[in-house]
């Protein structure tokens, strides 16, 4: 499967969920990097909304958000 | 609605507690006032000479350490920064401007309105058209980039300036300045003060609360999520009030206030404009400085230099209105906001596509 990749790592407010918005327009896959609670709810709200399942894996300092449709 | 249940009853018991401050000895519609407090904090430490808001506001000390222990608590304490820390700084400081013009931050735009302030609605429609540029600008790609991990260190010397502060406060209060009449001198007593902080502190830092975010997101993404607790401390202070005789309906003669539409307009435009490039209102920034985010620690003091800067210079509004200087500054912070948001829109984000699921950090 093909993903495109969105590193928001360090983003601050709105940015991980604008960039997510982005990527998926094109109503592809995702995998979003974040590095903060803040950052993981909202992309997850944000993509579970938008009619993408989310899988979260928490690695490090990091979570990989994997969003498919 | 039921993923909202939290956030709401967050709002609600919010919206109680500012009424009981208010009750207990705050200034009117002044149960929480995030810019009003940290100017008043200033007042203390001598910062400005402005007689009448000279005080250590509990509130503010009991909001940091609230949020700090919570952020420990739930393992969110993550110290970083290094994402434009002047350009903050600078945002920092026209908020201010602009919530001096006003006379509140947005906390306190909705506890005024919920108080029966109608210059409020002046405020919030400024307030809205202010962030609603702000959105243009990131949806053009407007970003202050990415942070990166400090050491830890870094991280503890906000909640330790606040204990200090505290420290002061009830040991050694010949050192501060406090204002025998006005606004600083009406404040509930301290322990009251500090355990209200104490616990919006809590629950702000657990549910993420921004004012200038929950309209921003109904903006952006038809989320409505991070505005409801805002809706909610509205009808919890709004019903507080009539129970307890606090409510006055009205444009003229109410409390800490001024009626110049105009200039309130501009004013909260001011700050919903620099809060949504900052990523957050005052009070955000007051708990991500709180959970080791330095580029929030830096804009808080850009707050407070911009309290000081507005008292020293005539920039603060009062009840008889706006003055020509703050005027001035607030036209000058438009431009000087636009200058940010135009220099830091990114010209292209680079996405890469990748085979597979493993993706390695």
């Amino acid at each position: 499967m093909k993903f495109k990749v969105v590193d928001a790592r360090g983003r601050s407010c709105p940015e991980p969920v604008l960039m997510t918005k982005n990527a998926i327009k094109d109503n592809s896959n995702v995998q979003v990097l974040v590095d903060s609670n803040v950052a993981k709810e909202n992309v997850t709200r944000f993509a579970i909304n938008s009619g993408y399942k989310v899988e979260v894996k928490e690695e490090k300092d990091s979570y990989i958000l994997t969003l498919t449709k | 609605m039921k993923k909202n249940k939290g956030i709401i009853s967050t709002g609600l018991v919010i919206g109680l507690i500012s009424v009981l401050l208010v009750k207990f000895g705050n200034p009117a519609n002044m149960g929480f006032c995030i810019a009003c407090f940290i100017r008043d904090t200033a007042g203390a430490l001598g910062l400005h000479r402005a007689e009448a808001v000279q005080y250590v506001r509990p509130e503010i000390i009991g909001i940091i350490i609230g949020a700090f222990v919570m952020s420990i608590a739930g393992k969110e304490f993550k110290v970083k920064g290094g994402s434009a820390p002047l350009t903050r700084f600078v945002l920092g400081f026209f908020v201010m401007i602009g919530a001096l013009m006003f006379l509140g931050c947005p906390l306190r735009m909705i506890l005024r309105l919920a108080g029966g302030d109608l210059n409020a609605v002046i405020g919030i429609l400024g307030f809205t058209a202010g962030i609603f540029v702000g959105v243009l600008f990131l949806n053009k790609g407007f970003s202050l980039r990415r942070t990166y991990e400090l050491p830890k260190f870094e991280g503890f010397i906000m909640p330790s300036v606040t204990v200090v502060l505290f420290i002061l406060l009830v040991a050694f209060p010949s050192l501060l300045l406090f204002s025998e009449k006005g606004a600083g001198a009406s404040h509930a007593p301290i322990y009251f003060s500090l355990v209200d902080g104490l616990i919006v502190g809590v629950l702000a830092q657990k549910n993420k609360l921004c004012c200038a975010g929950g309209i921003r997101d109904v903006i952006m993404f038809k989320d409505f999520h991070l505005i409801s607790w805002f809706l909610a401390i509205f009808v919890a202070a709004l019903v507080g009030n009539l129970l307890l005789g606090q409510f006055k309906l009205g444009f003229v003669d109410q409390p800490i206030a001024h009626t110049d539409g105009l200039w309130n307009f501009l004013g909260m435009g001011l700050v919903g404009f620099a809060s949504v490039l900052l990523g957050g209102c005052p009070l955000r920034q007051l708990i991500l400085s709180a959970e080791g985010n330095i580029d929030s620690a830096i804009t808080v003091l850009g707050l407070v230099f911009g309290a000081a800067f507005a008292h020293n210079f005539n920039l603060a509004s009062s009840a008889q209105g706006p003055t020509l200087n703050g005027k001035v500054a607030v036209v000058i912070g438009f431009i000087v906001v636009f200058l940010i948001g135009y220099f830091n829109i990114e010209k292209s984000t680079e996405v890469e596509i990748k085979e597979g699921v493993e993706i390695e950090i």
